[in-house]
């Protein structure tokens, strides 16, 4: 029978196609428009600001302390980290002398963190691609790192450990010995990851190839963390700017070259292995000490400009803050992983198929709030 | 580079800019706005300098000016420096786009533009990011007032 259509009038033309607010793989509310031929994509417009907050605009009416609060509600996977980079930013100005036990602490709750972020990441990002088993893996092995938190924080995902000076209080007893078991534990999951996930042949015909990002665009587009050096660009701010105890050990800044959301998917994986050895390294050499020293009740930064960039879960978390001697910033921006790492979006997803997009999207661990700030 | 090699450079390139260090830990260039585009594009296709990442960009209101802050990294070099440009017009603030050097200044800028209102020349799509089209004012300005969203205590 012949089958090709003779004379035919049928032809593609291109449409527009909301993704979101609400889409499952956009995984909080960011609303993409495609312009699509098909099921070829030809752009991508994110449409951003359903929970933007203007923390900005806030931080210029808060003082220093409570600053810290806001930030946990940016990227509320890396909360630690935030509250973090604010802390450094007004020590430094302050010129305040920090105890050691403060940046032991500080780090390996900071490496906690990456850990629960990523196996969170890994979950939902299986999830996205159809491999459901993945979140039950992820949520099992991050539910630990949560009840250390709590034990310590007193939360389990906002946790407002850091204060401008320190600590809030000291470690909770169980700390070290829980940390070591998680340790333990882990180390026997984490293979796991790679048997059931990384190897499925499905699972690597949907990454391998998708997505590709060069190094050169990577750069230009202001990627960072985990995108960054899937395309073979040392972004580690880790590496380059260390900051807290990072300098007292020693790991690997894990680069890939091929630039595709596997590349990226691998790099976030073998992150979780340094982080692992980071822990171990610090957790029997906590120093003895206090865990903050003290500052005025009212914090009045100097006159003048104070730059901190930090390596969150999702990347260079940069904070600028314009003082002009008051107990409030004059200025202060958050420079957030997220929103660089979104804009590259339409660069690696046009030419490519919607369910590619998703794989895309996957890869880039993207949080909204760190990106509506 | 040190700051004092990359200050003698880059005054060498254009003589009337402003370098300061006080009461900041990176080098600060001050330059007009009808010279930005040039220097940024040489800072970052100078072999020298090499500036190939911008990390950070900011709007900022002077109350007396608007402006903007460009932090700016050379991933071979490590060295960081910061150009930062003002207009005393709140009017119509515009300063030449620089998303041709560095990609990523395409949200960045966009950013801007939804929260101080400044225009910036050759932008690909300058509308805003966060805000609805219909919004009006710019909420990151100091003189902005909004009674019903802003808590002033």
């Amino acid at each position: 029978m012949d089958t090709t259509i003779k004379n035919s009038n049928l032809k593609s033309e291109e449409y527009f196609i909301n993704m979101g607010p609400q889409h499952p793989a956009t995984h909080g509310v960011l609303r993409l428009l495609l312009t699509i031929d098909g099921e070829i994509i030809k752009k991508v417009e994110p449409d951003l600001g359903y929970i933007h907050r203007s923390i900005e605009k806030m931080c210029e009416r808060d003082s220093y302390q409570q600053i810290v609060h806001l930030t946990d509600r940016m990227d509320y996977l890396s909360s630690h980290i935030n509250n973090e980079a604010v802390c450094l930013t007004v020590e430094n100005a302050l010129q305040l002398e920090i105890p050691d036990r403060v940046k032991v602490i500080r780090t390996i709750i900071g490496e906690l963190t990456r850990i629960a972020s990523h196996t969170l990441w890994w979950g939902v990002m299986g999830m996205d691609v159809g491999a459901l088993t993945t979140y039950f893996y992820g949520f099992r092995d991050r539910e630990m790192i949560n009840d250390i938190f709590e034990e310590t924080c007193g939360a389990r995902l906002t946790m407002n450990y850091n204060i401008p000076g320190g600590l809030m209080f000291d470690i909770h007893p169980n700390f070290v010995k829980r940390t070591k078991e998680f340790i333990a534990h882990f180390k026997t999951k984490l293979p796991e990851y790679d048997t059931l996930l990384t190897g499925n042949v499905i699972f690597q015909k949907r990454m391998k190839g998708v997505g590709v990002l060069t190094k050169e665009d990577a750069i230009s587009f202001g990627a960072s963390g985990p995108v960054g050096r899937g395309s073979g660009y040392s972004c580690d701010v880790r590496k380059h700017h260390p900051y807290s105890a990072i300098d007292k050990v020693t790991f690997n800044e894990v680069l890939k070259t091929d630039g595709d959301s596997f590349a990226r998917y691998q790099v976030r994986v073998q992150e979780m292995w340094e982080s692992l050895s980071i822990i171990e390294q610090l957790i029997d050499n906590i120093p003895e000490g206090d865990v903050q020293v003290a500052t005025n009740a009212v914090i009045k930064l100097p006159k003048g400009e104070f730059y901190q960039k930090v390596e969150t879960a999702r990347g260079e978390l940069g904070v600028y803050i314009n003082s002009t001697g008051t107990k409030n910033p004059y200025r202060l921006k958050f420079r957030s992983p997220g929103f660089s790492n979104l804009s590259l979006l339409n660069h690696i997803a046009v030419g490519s198929k919607i369910g590619d997009l998703v794989a895309s999207m996957a890869t880039l661990d993207l949080v909204i709030p760190d990106i509506d700030r | 580079m040190t700051n004092e090699a990359l200050q003698n450079l880059i005054s060498s390139w254009i003589p009337e800019l402003e370098f300061t260090e006080e009461g900041s830990q990176f080098l600060n260039i001050s330059v007009k706005p009808e010279q930005l585009h040039q220097l940024l594009s040489q800072l970052k296709s100078n072999a020298e300098t090499s500036f190939d990442y911008l990390f950070c960009l900011t709007g900022i209101d002077y109350e007396k000016a608007l402006g903007v802050i460009y932090h700016l990294e050379s991933t071979t070099h490590r060295h960081i420096i910061v150009v930062k440009v003002q207009t005393e017009d709140r009017e119509n603030p515009t300063f030449d786009s620089v998303w041709d050097i560095w990609r990523t200044a395409e949200f960045h800028e966009r950013e801007v533009f939804d929260f101080f209102g400044i225009k910036f020349n050759n932008h690909p799509k300058l509308k805003r990011l966060f805000l609805t089209d219909e919004w009006e004012g710019f909420p990151l300005r100091k003189d902005y007032v909004d009674d019903i969203n802003m808590v002033i205590k």
